[in-house]
């Protein structure tokens, strides 16, 4: 039985620990890029929210509702097969070929919009919560509002979004799971058919799910440290600081 | 009436026409909806001036001082900075706002603005908040602002502070940090708005000596106060604002000394 396990976990053929760990990386792939993408929406989503004129803010206010009230398996479906069709639609119409979207974009694509909307909101939170006093200041010492949304209040809201965000980067390793219905390779997809092709599927799917909680220990202890160096000008609250 | 060329001093007169007009505002009129903050103000600063704006809550004493770097847009009325009017336009709501955003922007760089609640970017420690204008608005190359930097804070006594963020500090503290970080670009016109009002009573004294020996230096300043025995001690000319108009003005020994308005009498009463 033991040894058993290892035959089935080896990284080498016909072990299929290769393949899990490919999966794996896939996975982080799409995270990394999908949380990347979400949270640039979030920054402009909400800008826009807060600063943009009314239609604006309708557009937005129109995104982060659906996106948020739709099921994502049922988000992920729509706009994979209905964005893949509609750019080779789209590309046929000016006369180009249809392209096969690579599955890794499209993963990103489609999960960055699902992180954008939860984005948008953790991130106008957090501007809400900056002092006001601070972004007057920028403003009557002459920033532009481009080099005051970098220099000040991007980082001054950081500390009030790092749990928000540190949230939605763990949603985001274990969204990718839901690619899996799209026949992307990521870690979950690669475990079922490492688990058909065995008929183990107690060994595999725990090794999964070890895999993806050390991504999350990881990511702690990451995000402690991110937490601490963003709340560097902020006093320790009794018992709520690190 | 309103207008600061009204009523001059004997010994401050000729002071008063010579210099450079730094600061002109001109029937400047607020209007928060219903609310008519301003009702047609006037106010000079020229180079050295040290102008104390005194008055009652929401006589529209802050209004004022913030108009003048359009951190709140006038409803009507003329500004000028260094002789360089502010252009205004009607959005698209009709709300006045500044017609050109790169001019609103070169003109707040030149006024050191110095707040009631300090204000200093917290995710910055202190020498980061000074140097951070002058660098990225200003250009100056990052040695030099620190070396600027370092001086204007060993100037208000915070030399040891340099790499403490903000909310390590006193109030006092804090302001005075903040008085740097507007004298780090080397404004124009330092612009106070009630700089002791959020500090306990022990720190007042130490923000007050920091702005007395800015004023003793000749540097050209508007100063909203509570501080009446500091603006007459500091002041070249005191404004005294009244439910959005300037009631009476002239030189601190008149103002104090021999208030002619009512109003200024009953507000001195009050507040000594």
């Amino acid at each position: 039985m033991q040894s058993g396990l290892f035959e089935l976990l080896s990284p080498n053929p016909p072990g299929w620990g290769g393949n899990l760990l490919r999966g794996l990386a896939n996975s982080l792939l799409i995270a990394v890029g999908a949380f990347g993408l979400g949270n640039l929406i979030g920054i402009a989503g909400a800008w826009g929210k807060l600063y943009g004129g009314p239609i604006v803010r309708d557009l937005l206010e129109t995104y982060t509702t659906v996106v948020r009230a739709v099921p994502e398996l049922v988000l992920i479906l729509l706009l994979y097969y209905a964005g893949t069709d509609l750019i080779g639609r789209l590309l046929e119409a000016f006369g180009y070929q249809r392209i096969d979207i690579n599955g890794l974009v499209a993963g990103i694509g489609v999960l960055g919009v699902v992180q954008g909307a939860y984005s948008t909101e953790v991130l106008r939170g957090a501007i809400l919560a900056v002092p006001q006093g601070q972004i007057e200041a920028a403003r009557a010492f002459g920033m532009s509002p481009c080099l005051m949304l970098r220099r000040i209040t991007l980082p001054a809201m950081l500390p009030f979004a790092i749990p928000g965000l540190a949230n939605l980067w763990l949603i985001a390793t274990k969204d990718t799971a839901l690619l899996a219905i799209v026949g992307f390779n990521e870690l979950t997809q690669e475990t079922r058919q490492a688990a058909g092709a065995t008929k183990a599927y107690f060994t595999f799917f725990i090794a999964a799910g070890v895999l993806y909680l050390a991504v999350s220990l990881v990511s702690n202890v990451f995000i402690g440290r991110i937490e601490r160096w963003a709340r560097r000008g902020m006093p320790a609250v009794a018992g709520g600081g690190r | 009436m309103i207008g600061a060329q009204a009523a001059p001093s004997a010994d401050r007169s000729s002071s008063r026409q010579d210099a450079a007009e730094a600061i002109h505002v001109e029937n400047l009129h607020k209007r928060f909806g219903n609310l008519h903050v301003l009702k047609g103000v006037s106010l000079s600063a020229r180079d050295g001036e040290v102008i104390a704006i005194i008055g009652g809550s929401g006589s529209g004493k802050s209004t004022l001082l913030r108009c003048i770097n359009c951190l709140e847009n006038p409803t009507s009325g003329i500004i000028r900075v260094n002789g360089e009017e502010i252009r205004l336009k009607a959005d698209s709501h009709g709300h006045t706002v500044p017609a050109d955003r790169r001019q609103i922007e070169r003109i707040r760089s030149k006024l050191g603005m110095v707040f009631q609640s300090f204000n200093l970017w917290s995710h910055m420690t202190l020498i980061e908040n000074v140097i951070e204008v002058p660098i990225h608005v200003l250009k100056v190359p990052r040695a030099e602002a620190v070396a600027t930097a370092e001086k204007l804070l060993e100037r208000v006594g915070l030399a040891d502070k340099r790499d403490v963020y903000p909310a390590f500090l006193s109030g006092g503290q804090q302001q005075r940090g903040a008085i740097a970080r507007a004298l780090a670009i080397q404004p124009r016109v330092m612009l106070f708005d009630e700089p002791t009002s959020a500090l306990d009573p022990e720190l007042v004294g130490e923000v007050l000596k920091v702005i007395a020996d800015l004023a003793h230096e000749g540097r050209t300043m508007v100063l909203v106060t509570h501080e009446m025995k500091f603006a007459r001690e500091v002041a070249s000319h005191v404004v005294y604002l009244y439910n959005g108009l300037v009631e009476e003005e002239g030189p601190p020994e008149q103002l104090f000394g021999a208030p002619r308005s009512e109003r200024l009498k009953q507000f001195l009463r009050n507040v000594s």
